[in-house]
């Protein structure tokens, strides 16, 4: 058994992270010359239900749009000094995804290479749409059949460790938690057991603190004058050492922007973590309250402390479903008494909506006054104090059923032109499908992952 | 101490925040630069007054989770976001903003804790 350290790279946070930054991180890898891997976590909820839309429309869509573009800059490097690649950016279609990524290494003339794709997260092939919609959601929710757009659950690590026992290069996942893209790969190199759980937890904190790209090494997080960040422009997506005690050190790639301080990375440690004693994963049950942060060296912060309790008895499985469209409209208006010019447009818009009597939901923000911290009642807006202001952009954003109603709405932000306040300017509208999302829960022992091969 | 011995000061400049989001419940995690604060913010950053903070939004619940070992107070703030990310009307569907609303809190510290970060 292995006990050297492991380095887990991390290239992408999310699907519309930068395509370029694996690289750095690869190149890193390769330099250190310890056993290494390389993970993209590219899935967020509505993400995989978009994903699904696209598979309707060609059978060998589904998958992220970028997967090519994302992997072209690394993927020879990382098959030739062995780095295995995990990314969930298989999405409604990993069988797809790793065609396209065989065929992207014939082109780059990558050599052999087997591309592995791990299935079983799509609730919809394990059961009919009759019954998955008799099953309780959290929140309730009453899903028209012809509605539901996708029902996966996220699956753990143990897919994704059994792919590259058997040797993958290229390890393709759809919905899986984002932590296991991490753990999968340390099981695999250490041998822990499904049942350690205090390694298991140490494994899902370093998934957690690489989920989300440069979000730990300073990213999401300058405030200059406050929290300054050197050149995040380029800056360097995070490296994990984790050792075979579970013990790690978050790094980056040298010659890179950004930084690994204490506080970047116990921002991350709390991202989206609700209580801190009981993180839910697949795979083991995440307590935070021992964990302790130490700066190490430049740009390397040590975590320790990670505690594990058994896995939860069930799987979460995310149902989408349609949810009609949305639609924004903009107005800008600039200079001497612009606020009030603003406000006049919102009550103008208010009263032809009430007019028209559409069937669309309506909310207003005054962008430059009151629109982030703003509510659907404008109660934020109203108790904004009067301030020296001198350029505000009105936004309408409606919502409904039929696209027409919506479209409709949004005509009446480019009537305000000729109709409107004074000095109105810059009208944008756009219209986008809408998708809600619910909650269901099942046994893990009917969500065994299946792995499909694909090699050249 | 008597009351000159203290000051307010904006949450701002003695901590930091990030936010993440689920669903329509989003959790503000509160980090003070200086530990030595820590005891004020566990005091006086209490569920009521978060939740009145976010008020205009009409959060059903705040709970609170201390984290002393990160000198750091995890606020979960449910039914925030108008719906959630996935069909909320707001501009900020994550909410990814909402940490800036807390840190304009302010909070009363011993004069002699106020030295900046």
């Amino acid at each position: 058994m292995p006990k050297e350290p492991l380095l887990i790279g991390c290239g992408a946070g999310f699907a519309g992270d930068r395509l370029d930054a694996a690289l750095p991180v690869v190149r890193e890898l390769i330099a250190q010359g310890k056993p290494a891997c390389l993970i993209f976590e590219t899935l967020a909820e509505r993400t995989l239900a978009l994903a699904q839309l696209r598979r309707r429309q060609d059978v060998e869509g589904g998958y992220l749009t970028t997967l090519a573009e994302l992997l072209a800059p690394v993927l020879a490097d990382c098959v030739a000094h062995r780095i295995p690649i995990i990314g969930n950016f298989g999405a409604a279609n990993p069988a797809a995804a790793a065609r396209r990524i065989l065929q992207l290494a014939t082109t780059l003339d990558c050599g052999p290479i087997k591309v592995m794709a791990v299935t079983g997260d799509d609730l919809l092939s394990r059961m009919s749409a009759g019954e998955l919609l008799a099953m309780p959601f959290s929140p309730p929710a009453r899903i028209a059949p012809a509605s539901l757009v996708s029902a996966n659950v996220y699956l753990g690590a143990q897919g994704i460790a059994q792919a590259l026992a058997a040797g993958a290069d290229v390890v393709v996942t759809g919905r899986v938690a984002d932590p296991a893209l991490a753990l999968g790969p340390l099981v695999h190199h250490f041998g822990w057991r499904w049942d350690d759980w205090d390694r298991l937890a140490a494994g899902v904190l370093a998934g957690h603190l690489l989920e989300c790209g440069a979000q730990v090494t300073g990213g999401y997080f300058a405030d200059p004058g406050v929290k300054d960040v050197p050149d995040l422009a380029s800056v360097g997506y995070p490296i994990a050492e984790i050792a075979a005690d579970g013990s790690l050190v978050i790094g980056k790639p040298s010659g890179t922007g950004g930084m690994v301080s204490e506080r970047t990375v116990k921002e991350q440690i709390l991202y989206e973590i609700h209580d801190p004693a009981a993180y839910l994963t697949p795979d083991v049950t995440l307590d935070l309250s021992g964990v302790t942060v130490e700066q190490v060296g430049p740009d390397r912060v040590r975590v320790t402390g990670a505690a594990g309790k058994p896995r939860p008895a069930t799987l979460k499985g995310t149902v989408c479903f349609d949810g009609g469209w949305l639609g924004e409209g903009e107005i800008s208006y600039a200079g001497p008494n612009c606020r009030a010019r603003g406000l006049l447009a919102i009550d103008i818009l208010r009263e032809r909506l009430s007019a028209l009597a559409l069937a669309v939901e309506h909310h207003f923000d005054l962008i430059g006054v009151a629109s982030v911290f703003n509510d659907a009642d404008g109660r934020w807006l109203d108790q904004c104090p009067a301030r020296e202001i001198d350029d505000v952009r009105v936004r309408l954003a409606v919502s409904g059923a039929e696209r027409r109603d919506v479209e409709r709405a949004l005509q009446e932000v480019e009537a305000l032109y000729t109709a409107g306040p004074a000095g109105g300017g810059g009208v944008r509208t756009h219209v986008t499908p809408l998708m809600n999302s619910t909650s269901v829960f099942v046994p893990r022992e009917a969500f065994a992952p299946q792995i499909e091969t694909l090699e050249a | 101490m008597t009351a000159e011995d203290f000051v307010d000061v904006p949450l701002h400049q003695i901590a930091h925040a990030r936010t993440g989001d689920k669903g329509n419940r989003i959790n503000v995690a509160v980090f003070c630069y200086d530990p030595a604060v820590y005891p004020y913010l566990a005091e006086q950053l209490t569920e009521a007054k978060v939740l009145a903070c976010y008020g205009h939004r009409a959060p059903s619940a705040v709970t609170r989770y201390l984290v002393p070992n990160l000198a750091a107070c995890n606020f979960v703030i449910d039914d925030v976001l108008a719906g959630g990310v996935n069909n909320s009307l707001c501009l900020d569907r994550h909410g990814k903003g909402l940490s800036y609303l807390l840190l304009a809190m302010t909070i009363r510290l011993p004069r002699q804790c106020v030295s900046g970060r």
